[in-house]
């Protein structure tokens, strides 16, 4: 009986360390693990291409996209076709944003606007937008104008959705305690609603910049003798597959710095976050 | 200027909130307002305040505001409301961009309320960066800054620590100290009410009528005194003895709603 009670008080005066049970879950990334992936998967691709692995006519080097890309700027045919796709793209993205925000508004804050621009909203918005080209070309003829007009119907429904939804998601508290104050309501809308529906609107932002890249693209594949998407589809029509990756890396590139403007753009409007 | 409720009866659709509520805030009185969960005593100060229309009945005032009061009922928030985007100023500068003041006597209001809530310190500081209680405090600077005659506070120390909580019940008591600004205290807490208000409405369950209104049998300065604890005391107990059998069965309702 001594001798068992003499064991257990040995047993419990034993120490043993709490095992830890907290690790992973956690959304965090590492900070070059991405970089180190991509040179990666480069160097395998040129490493497969070098040594013949990979048919050149499907599937070119990355060393054979850069010597296109090259070969395009000092020849000045990139600048060409990328000013053309810009062009497009800008005009048609300020025009459809600009309408996007002043119908978003409206809904968000017309009872009256928001029972019919919903509605419309809801008919109009699953339409592919590049369907409407033709119809377009019809109204517009064969220029510019269809282009934009196509890239601006599709950034005006995803950017008029992003206003309203950002409207609706101002916290209804801030607004009773502005007219608790006996704000007016222009400087409701200046000072409350607008800053609180920004970062629903920057994430449009963000998506409408990709239906732009889009669109231009199925556009000027289409019916352009110049830009991005025309030159994507000459080249994949002669098999100039080096030339057809080389216009994609500028597409992917392109769409890379538009995000960044918008995350920069985030950073300096939303940091009271 | 005194704030009357006026047979104030309000109905969310089906639901009946408040039942023919009738009191009087006198120029420079504190009321407070208590009674089980959900009798309707935000609601109640929502429609004082103009932020809700009534059912039937209605809020009035009666005489004239301070010639100075910017906002003669200004709301102190439960949730704070203040605008993150903003610094401390600039959420306090909030309620007067609208007003014919100039910039020097925007400044100069800013400048009085920040010190009289010792923000002054903090007035580049954004909401985020601020504990509840300092929050608060600058929902209560953006208050005085409008120089109101009647402060509605809605449970306005309810979302804070316990301490904090004692911190700024002082203040309101310093702040209400010479009567020249009346209150409507929501609160659940019965010790705030009694400590705070001259007079306390207590409501019953929905749909909230009017049980009782107790007067507070000393003056606010008194109230800090040790013999005085005994009598606040016995005054909440006698407050609960109203509504205990309520908030249990309020209680029991929400939980199986």
């Amino acid at each position: 009986m001594l001798d068992r009670a003499a064991g257990e008080s040995a047993k419990d005066t034993a120490t043993r360390r709490v095992r830890f049970r907290g690790a992973g879950f956690v959304p965090a990334s590492s900070r070059f693990g991405g970089w180190i992936a991509l040179a990666l998967v480069i160097a395998i691709w040129q490493a497969a291409g070098s040594v013949g692995l990979v048919n050149a006519l499907f599937l070119p080097t990355p060393l054979a996209i850069a010597r296109a890309i090259y070969q395009l700027a000092i020849s000045g045919a990139l600048w060409q076709h990328l000013s053309a796709s810009l062009l497009r793209i800008g005009v048609g993205w300020l025009l459809g944003t600009a309408a996007g925000i002043a119908v978003g508004f409206a809904i968000g804050l017309s009872r009256l606007a928001r029972s019919v621009g919903i509605t419309f909203i809801s008919a109009l918005f699953p339409i592919p937008k590049i369907a409407l080209l033709p119809l377009l070309i019809l109204w517009l003829g064969i220029g510019e104008e269809p282009k934009i007009a196509t890239i601006a119907l599709g950034v005006f429904f995803s950017t008029a959705i992003s206003v309203y939804s950002g409207v609706d998601a101002v916290p209804r508290n801030l607004i009773r305690m502005a007219q608790s104050f006996n704000v007016p309501f222009t400087t409701i809308v200046r000072k409350v609603i607008w800053p609180g529906a920004l970062p629903a609107i920057l994430a449009g932002f963000r998506i409408t910049a990709s239906v732009a890249l889009l669109l231009v693209v199925s556009a000027e594949m289409i019916g352009a003798q110049y830009g991005i998407g025309a030159f994507v589809l000459q080249a994949g029509n002669l098999m100039q597959t080096d030339q057809l990756l080389a216009g994609v890396v500028i597409l992917s590139v392109f769409g890379l710095v538009v995000g960044k403007v918008i995350g920069w753009l985030e950073t300096r409007l939303l940091h009271w976050r | 200027m005194d704030l009357i409720a006026n047979h104030i009866t309000h109905r969310f659709g089906d639901l009946a909130v408040l039942d023919d509520v009738s009191f009087t805030v006198s120029a420079g009185e504190v009321v407070a307002i208590v009674g089980p969960s959900g009798c309707g005593k935000s609601t109640l100060l929502s429609i004082l305040g103009g932020l809700l229309q009534p059912t039937s009945g209605a809020p009035e005032l009666r005489g004239s505001p301070p010639a100075d009061s910017l906002n003669p009922l200004t709301f102190v928030f439960q949730d704070f409301a203040l605008l993150p985007w903003a610094t401390v100023e600039e959420n306090v500068e909030f309620p007067l961009l609208h007003t014919q003041l100039s910039a020097t006597q925007r400044r100069a209001l800013v400048d009085d309320a920040l010190r009289r809530t010792s923000l002054t310190d903090f007035r580049k500081t954004y909401p985020k960066q601020l504990s509840g209680g300092m929050r608060q405090r600058v929902g209560i600077s953006r208050a005085l800054a409008v120089k109101p005659a009647i402060l509605l506070m809605d449970e306005p120390l309810s979302a804070l620590d316990s301490q904090t909580r004692e911190l700024l019940m002082e203040d309101f008591v310093r702040l209400l100290a010479d009567g020249g600004m009346g209150a409507v205290y929501v609160t659940h807490n019965l010790e705030e009410a009694a400590r705070l208000a001259d007079r306390i409405v207590v409501l019953s369950r929905r749909p909230g009528r009017i049980r009782e209104v107790v007067t507070v049998p000393m003056t606010r300065a008194a109230r800090g005194e040790a013999e005085a604890r005994e009598k606040l005391l016995a005054l909440q107990n006698q407050i609960w003895s109203l509504i205990r059998n309520e908030a249990i069965d309020a209680e029991r309702e929400v939980q199986h709603a």
